[in-house]
């Protein structure tokens, strides 16, 4: 079995290049933004992003960049990425997005978030991943929810936008959690 | 509080920069005391030199001069007659986000001697001032872990409340801990100054 790889989708690795032409593209789809960061909105231009990509990657102690993949097109839809990875405690943060907006609200979101749970309780060895959602992104929520997320609080109007103040909810999974929940649903048999 | 009153002078310490000859020598002796280092964040704990405090020093204030959302202050006793001014803490306002009001903060008393003193809560409610009233930041967090209970009760009776409770992200002492994130809103805290 390969671990990168799900039903829907697979982890892969992109060059720079590849990455900033996406993550450039998705960039000018302010919605995207909006669920993805709280930095405002601003151009990304494949050059500035390359710089990121190529120091992002200089450093996989602290971080592991994926790409996502639809298997029956090959397609680049998304990336997903461990950060601020702490060896010590055994604990990542995650960040996901899906920037190919046809690909949204269909499952690839929730099967890629399972695989990279995946490598991290089974390859990586944490303990917990950690991860923020926006109160105005129901349908992150949800699919963080079944994928094992559990809340572990709320802070409370953490950003601004469209002048009004939201909060930013924080999350956690912790390997016991993970390993009860493929063995009930049969989720991700390994 | 007024405009003429002092923001980095408190009646028994005051908010300094950081002086690049003297502090390392001090701030290193810090990081001998594991104890310490554990109290303060999830950062691996590990004793630094003077030299090696130094170069922190250099690169915060590089970020800080780069990036503009962190402010540094090295904490001294006052002057006396008898005695000069002495290092004793730091204080950190961090991963400051202009666009939303919010920023991060974190202190420390580097010597267990001069711990409960007073000390930390004349800092914060120096820093808190100078974070809602002169940065106008909307809102403030602290990480804390929970065993470290004197922080908690220093953040707590500055109207600090629990926001977020990282279950087991933290390993030390043999055992996993739990890892917090106290909040306060700017408007709260200005409410309790009117009361007070």
């Amino acid at each position: 079995m390969n671990i990168y790889q799900g039903q829907l989708v697979r982890l892969g690795i992109e060059d720079p290049q590849m990455f900033a032409e996406a993550f450039s593209r998705w960039g000018r789809d302010t919605e995207y933004v909006r669920l993805l960061d709280d930095s405002p909105a601003s151009p990304w231009s494949v050059n500035q992003r390359k710089q990121w990509i190529e120091k992002d990657l200089e450093n996989p102690t602290q971080g592991i960049l994926f790409s996502i993949r639809s298997l029956a097109e090959d397609k680049l839809i998304g990336f997903v990425s461990f950060w601020a990875i702490s060896w010590s405690h055994g604990e990542a943060w995650v960040g996901i997005g899906i920037g190919e907006r046809d690909y949204w609200g269909k499952g690839y979101g929730s099967e890629a978030m399972q695989l990279v749970l995946r490598y991290a309780f089974s390859e990586l060895n944490l303990h917990r991943v950690s991860l923020g959602v926006f109160s105005y992104n129901p349908r992150a929520l949800r699919s963080y929810e079944k994928c094992g997320f559990r809340q572990e609080g709320v802070i409370q109007h953490a950003f601004v936008r469209e002048g009004q103040r939201w909060d930013l909810i924080i999350m956690g999974i912790l390997r016991r959690e993970w390993q009860d929940l493929y063995s009930e649903q049969n989720l991700l048999p390994l | 509080m007024n405009i003429h009153d002092q923001l980095f002078q408190g009646t028994k310490i005051c908010l300094t920069p950081i002086d690049h000859e003297k502090d390392p020598e001090v701030a290193a002796r810090w990081t001998q005391d594991a104890e310490y280092q554990r109290m303060l964040n999830s950062d691996l704990v590990r004793p630094l030199s003077p030299f090696q405090v130094k170069k922190q020093f250099e690169t915060l204030e590089k970020e800080a001069e780069e990036s503009n959302n962190q402010f540094y202050y090295a904490v001294r006793t006052l002057e006396a007659p008898d005695r000069p001014e002495r290092l004793v803490g730091f204080a950190h306002l961090y991963w400051i986000e202009w666009v939303h009001g919010a920023g991060m903060i974190q202190l420390g008393i580097g010597d267990a001697a001069d711990r409960c003193q007073g000390y930390a809560s004349e800092i914060l409610r120096l820093m808190l001032r100078y974070a809602f009233m002169e940065l106008n930041l909307f809102r403030l967090g602290a990480l804390i872990p929970e065993y470290n209970l004197p922080a908690l009760r220093l953040f707590q009776k500055a109207g600090f409340v629990e926001e977020v409770r990282r279950r087991e992200a933290l390993n030390r002492y043999g055992k996993r801990w739990d890892h917090l994130q106290l909040g306060l809103l700017g408007d709260d805290w200005k409410a309790s100054q009117a009361t007070d």
